[in-house]
């Protein structure tokens, strides 16, 4: 992979690179586990089951067992490390990715509960090799340090401006509390969200 | 995380069907409190048995009642704009609870069963009557900053940290199983020398719904929360209000309190100091004195004791005045 002056991949290679790395299993949507009227539900696990997840538009299979968390089936079994892990407890929002359109922590969620549901991580928001708005405004509003929290903020302000747009600074600051970033690049991430909800300064 | 089994109910009758097969079986509605509670070895079910399939969903406005699904999901309910408009209390309580990824997971009923947040009892490591009968409270001596002022025992201090819960109890909800209607006043259970029960709840009894009093839509009604942070933060203390006036004069009022007892903290004292009022500087004052009687505040505590009288003549004023 090659790296660009500033040391960065480009997301076409990310993404193929990626791409590649996944066991390429690709099934029709699942998600036939609830039972048909008038029968019981089925009991899995607590061993491994096969689940089909919808990541980013693409179905894709893979062994866990119920007690896996979404973020660690997107990490782990999917190789979609973009997706970060950092407190493991619906703390630091690092996690955040939408399901059906929705910002929901990762960390707090089975992946098994989630089949069938369209989910989106920041490895699937850009079109092709043409960034989200929300991903330029990060990098023109330089609205991160180290980057860790980065994929989680950008996922939840896509989240918040689709829950309705912010009016103030102080909306979008109440509507980002969910998403801690440890260096602290509040200030720039307010911008580039306030840049894509057209709130004035 | 132990190892578990799963189940994916698609009705009520169903889910308690399918979790009575296991005694330690959990309904995981949102996953937002059970997730954490497994993972920190403070619930170890053998099933999950997943609810979010089964129709208990949505809001409706009837003559007498209004229904909330025990599924409707936080955010949900909040942005409902008849909830809004007609129950600013609850969508103020439930928009001041937790961040907007855990609102737009997270069910009303998962919320109203969520564990306190005490820290000696979300650490395994430490000794907690409410987890492990007997071992002993850490909290009665140590840290008790956040701790209960109100309701607590000698075996146990610790506070409900539900928002939504201390809304619903100003509202006079009731709270309905599958086999049966609980007000929510007698849903919660201090802890005495039982702090291991902690709701009227059965094992296995599934929550369906939670259901307001038409009328309570009628009143004027808020919701104030303290704490140490202006947002995505548990209440120091939180005041919830609702009151039925006759021009300026209290006709009825209901006052609940969060975040200083075992339970959503009915104030029943400071309810009867405004009723028949108006709401005068001095009857305020009486209000937020009536609400600490009896409080029995610990070490690290004491100021909750000041917050509460100042937030609850606060909260009556604002509501009250229409400010
Ligand atoms: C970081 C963080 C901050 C938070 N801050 C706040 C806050 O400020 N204020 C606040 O009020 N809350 C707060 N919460 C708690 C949050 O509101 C709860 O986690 C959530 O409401 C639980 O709902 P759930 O549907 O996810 O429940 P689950 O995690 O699915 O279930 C929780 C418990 O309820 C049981 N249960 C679920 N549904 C039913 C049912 N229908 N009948 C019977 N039992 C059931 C489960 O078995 C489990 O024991 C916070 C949570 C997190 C993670
Ligand atoms: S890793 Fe999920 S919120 Fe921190
Ligand atoms: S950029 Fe480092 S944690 Fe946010």
């Amino acid at each position: 992979m090659e790296e660009d002056a500033k040391g960065r991949f480009s997301r076409r290679q990310v993404l193929a690179a990626s791409t590649a790395l996944a066991a390429a299993t690709t099934v029709a949507p699942g998600g036939a586990r609830p039972a048909a009227a008038g029968a019981a539900p089925e009991i899995v696990g607590p061993g491994e089951v096969r689940v089909a997840l919808r990541v980013n538009g693409q179905v894709r299979e893979t062994l866990v067992e119920p007690r896996v968390t979404l973020l660690d089936a997107l990490r782990e079994k999917l190789d979609l490390t973009g997706t970060k892990k950092g407190c493991d407890h619906g703390e630091c929002g690092a996690c955040t990715v939408l399901v059906d359109g929705v910002r929901v922590k990762s960390c707090l969620t089975l992946a098994i509960m989630r089949e069938g549901a369209e989910i989106t991580t920041i490895e699937g928001l850009a079109d092709g090799s043409r960034l989200h708005p929300m991903q330029v405004a990060f990098l023109e509003r330089d609205a991160f340090q180290c980057g860790f929290c980065t994929p989680g903020q950008i996922l939840s302000a896509v989240g918040l401006l689709k829950e309705g747009r912010p009016r103030s600074r102080d909306e979008i600051r109440e509507g980002m509390s969910g998403n801690l970033c440890r260096c602290s690049a509040y200030p720039n991430i307010v911008d580039a969200v306030a840049d894509v909800a057209e709130v004035p300064r | 995380m132990r190892p578990f089994a799963y189940a994916q109910a698609t009705s009520a009758a169903d889910a308690v069907a399918v979790a009575g097969r296991d005694p330690s079986a959990a309904f995981l509605a949102g996953g937002t409190e059970l997730l954490n509670l497994m993972r920190d070895g403070l619930a170890a079910p053998g099933l999950v048995v997943d609810v979010n399939a089964v129709p208990a969903k949505g809001i409706s406005f009837g003559e007498e009642v209004i229904r909330i699904g025990a599924l409707a999901r936080m955010a949900e309910v909040a942005r409902e704009p008849r909830v809004r408009d007609r129950l600013p209390v609850l969508s103020q309580a439930l928009l001041a609870g937790a961040s907007a990824q855990v609102r737009n997971a997270a069910s009303v009923g998962g919320n109203l069963m969520q564990r306190t947040r005490c820290w000696y009892f979300r650490d395994a490591a430490m000794p907690c009557n409410t987890r492990v009968p007997g071992s002993g409270c850490p909290a009665i001596g140590g840290e008790n900053r956040w701790h209960a002022i109100l309701g607590g025992s000698d075996a146990c201090i610790k506070v409900h940290p539900s928002d939504l819960a201390v809304a619903l109890t100003a509202l006079d909800a009731t709270v309905v199983t599958h086999d049966r209607r609980i007000p929510i006043t007698e849903f919660y259970r201090l802890p005495g020398s039982t702090p291991h029960v902690e709701t009227a709840l059965r094992p296995g009894e599934l929550i369906v719904a939670v259901e307001i009093p038409a009328a309570g839509a009628g009143f004027r009604s808020g919701y104030r929360k303290v704490r140490d942070r202006a947002s995505f933060e548990f209440a120091l203390v939180s005041v919830a209000v609702s009151l039925d006036l006759d021009g300026g004069t209290v006709r009825q009022a209901r006052i609940a309190l969060g975040g200083v007892a075992p339970r959503p903290w009915r104030a029943l004292a400071a309810e009867n100091a405004v009723r028949g009022r108006r709401l005068t500087p001095d009857v305020l004052r009486a209000a937020g004195e009536a609400a600490v009687e009896g409080a029995a505040p610990r070490e690290h505590n004491a100021f909750k004791v000041e917050l509460v009288r100042r937030t609850v003549a606060d909260v009556l004023e604002r509501v009250g005045g229409g400010r």
